[in-house]
Order: C-alpha cells, then sequence, then structure tokens
C-alpha cells in the first residue's frame, strides 16, 4: 500500500499526464525523442505542481456520452449564431432582455462548471452568477421571449445528459 | 501546392463566414445598450467566428502543407474552454459593481444574488447599494 501512496503522491494524474503529453505533440506537430521528452516531462511536472489546486477528480460514468453531447452543443450553437446575428442587426429597443434564474439540479461542481459554460457558450445567453447556495444559475438573455420555455429548453437539453454523464 | 477549386471555394467561403460572424459581433459591442447585453457580442465571435476561420486555415494548410496540421483545432479548443469563464467573470463583476442594466430588462437581479461579505461592515455595504448609476443615460436597476 505504501508504494501505491508514494506513486500517487509523485504521479498524481497519470491520465492527465497523458492527455498533456499528447497536447505537446500535437502543439509541436512532431514525434521527436526531444519533443516527446519534453511533453512526458510537462506531463508529469504540471499535474504535480497543481495537484492541490485540484478539486476531487471528476468520475465520469460513460465518458463516451460526452461525444453526442459536444455534437448537439455544436449544432446549437451554429443555429443560434445565426439568430442572434439577427438580433444584432435588429435596433436594440426591439430587444427583450432579461435575466434568468435558472433553478439547477446539478450538485457536482465540474458538472456545474461544465453547465454554465455550455450556457454560456451558446450565443444569447450568458450564466453571470451562481447563488451562495448553489442552487439558482443566474443567466442573463439577450432576448427571451418566452422564460419558461428557455428553462424548459437548457433542462432537456444541457442538464439532464450532463446529470446522467457526469454524477 | 495544388488545391483544387472546390476546396478552394469553400476555404474562402469559410473564412468569409468567419470575417461576417466577428464583424457582427463587434457591432453587437459597439451597439449594445448596456454591459450584460454587450458581453453576448464578443462570446459570439470567439465561437462561431474564430470556429470558422481556424476551420478554414486547417483546411488550407492541410491542402497546401505537408501532413495535417491540427494546431488550429487546439487553438478553437482553449478558446472554446475560456471564452465562457471570461465572460462569466466579468459578468460577476458586473453584477458585484452593480453596473446598471437597461431599464426594459426583465428581473434584474439585485439584491438576492449578493454575496453576503466575510466581515458585514454596514457602512460600505450601504454605500454601494445607493451608488448611482455610472453611465449617464442608464437607467437604475432597483425598482
Amino acid at each position: 500500500m505504501g508504494v501505491l501512496r508514494q506513486l500517487r503522491y509523485w504521479w498524481p494524474r497519470p491520465q492527465f499526464s497523458l492527455f498533456l503529453l499528447v497536447l505537446w505533440l500535437l502543439l509541436m506537430n512532431t514525434l521527436s525523442l526531444a519533443q516527446l521528452l519534453t511533453g512526458a516531462f510537462l506531463g508529469w511536472l504540471i499535474p504535480f505542481l497543481t495537484q492541490p489546486f485540484w478539486p476531487e477528480r471528476p468520475l465520469l460514468h460513460q465518458a463516451w456520452r460526452l461525444v453526442p453531447y459536444f455534437a448537439h452543443l455544436l449544432w446549437d450553437i451554429l443555429k443560434s449564431n445565426v439568430t442572434v446575428a439577427w438580433l444584432i442587426l435588429l435596433p436594440p429597443r426591439r430587444l427583450r432582455p432579461a435575466f434568468i434564474r435558472y433553478p439547477v439540479i446539478l450538485t457536482d461542481e465540474f458538472a456545474l462548471a461544465m453547465l454554465a459554460s455550455t450556457i454560456s457558450l451558446t450565443p444569447g445567453t450568458v450564466s453571470a452568477g451562481l447563488s451562495p447556495d448553489q442552487k439558482t444559475l443566474l443567466i442573463h438573455a439577450l432576448h427571451v421571449v418566452d422564460e419558461e420555455a428557455l428553462i424548459r429548453h437548457i433542462h432537456t437539453r444541457y442538464e439532464q445528459p450532463l446529470k446522467e454523464i457526469l454524477e | 501546392m495544388n488545391i483544387p477549386l472546390w476546396l478552394d471555394a469553400l476555404i474562402a467561403a469559410l473564412l468569409l463566414i468567419g470575417a461576417v460572424v466577428a464583424t457582427l459581433g463587434s457591432v453587437g459591442l459597439a451597439r449594445m445598450p448596456d454591459f450584460y447585453m454587450r458581453l453576448h457580442g464578443p462570446t459570439k465571435a470567439s465561437t462561431l467566428g474564430v470556429g470558422c476561420t481556424m476551420l478554414g486555415s486547417l483546411l488550407y494548410f492541410s491542402a497546401a502543407g505537408k501532413g495535417i496540421s491540427v494546431q488550429e483545432v487546439l487553438i478553437t479548443v482553449f478558446l472554446f474552454v475560456t471564452a465562457p469563464v471570461s465572460a462569466h467573470v466579468m459578468a460577476r463583476a458586473a453584477l458585484h459593481r452593480r453596473v446598471a442594466c437597461s431599464a426594459h430588462t426583465r428581473h434584474p437581479p439585485w439584491p438576492e444574488m449578493d454575496h453576503p461579505p466575510e466581515t458585514p461592515s454596514p457602512a460600505t455595504r450601504g454605500d454601494a447599494r445607493h451608488a448611482p448609476p455610472s453611465t449617464p443615460g442608464e437607467v437604475s436597476d432597483t425598482p
């Protein structure tokens, strides 16, 4: 057990290290030995130095399901980009901005961060704050007619899948 | 270096769309009446606009250079990860400083989103609460 704990300490996040190595090689766009070694070293160094800052590692139940989620998200970004482009060209007086309180059911912090980022990435909505009890997400919408529909949309399209994948 | 015509057209179209979307984002930044609405323009430009430009660049350099170049994908991914965070932080800062939102915004967020201060000092809190809206022409949030 002692050895395992030692290993945990000196090499806290093997997957993250591997991810950093791949990222480094992609950035450098080569597979030369020097870059492999540099990438491996950075892949070890960065997780080791930053481990006090990390929250609990997220548990991914069904990581592959993130792929359709991101595909959905990309499509939604495309769609709502066109919508917002129209809105910007309208006279600003015709816009109906609103702050919306979105009741969150997610409890995991990482999942919450994903949800908030998703909301900000889809144009037309920006997540603006989380209430101190982490139960309400404040969202600013550029133009919203039916608030209930927006809340339902976020709930079914983003929050439910995130809950299933991450919690 | 020999790019077929259809690919050339596709790349040109992507670059053009990216440029148009980025321009629209800036137009939004200039036209919108209050801070919170202005936030929407740049987040938009940095998703679709940069995405299209990067895709065009990726296709061009993959077709013209040697091998597939993936750095553009990485740039896009980094941007997609950081853009929402910066938008969120700016919104938080604005809420905290009580930057006024335009008058016809429904459900202005104060006061329940105020985080209670660590050590309550009534003087500063009262001060912040009754601060006048900083920009003329914008109406205060409190109903």
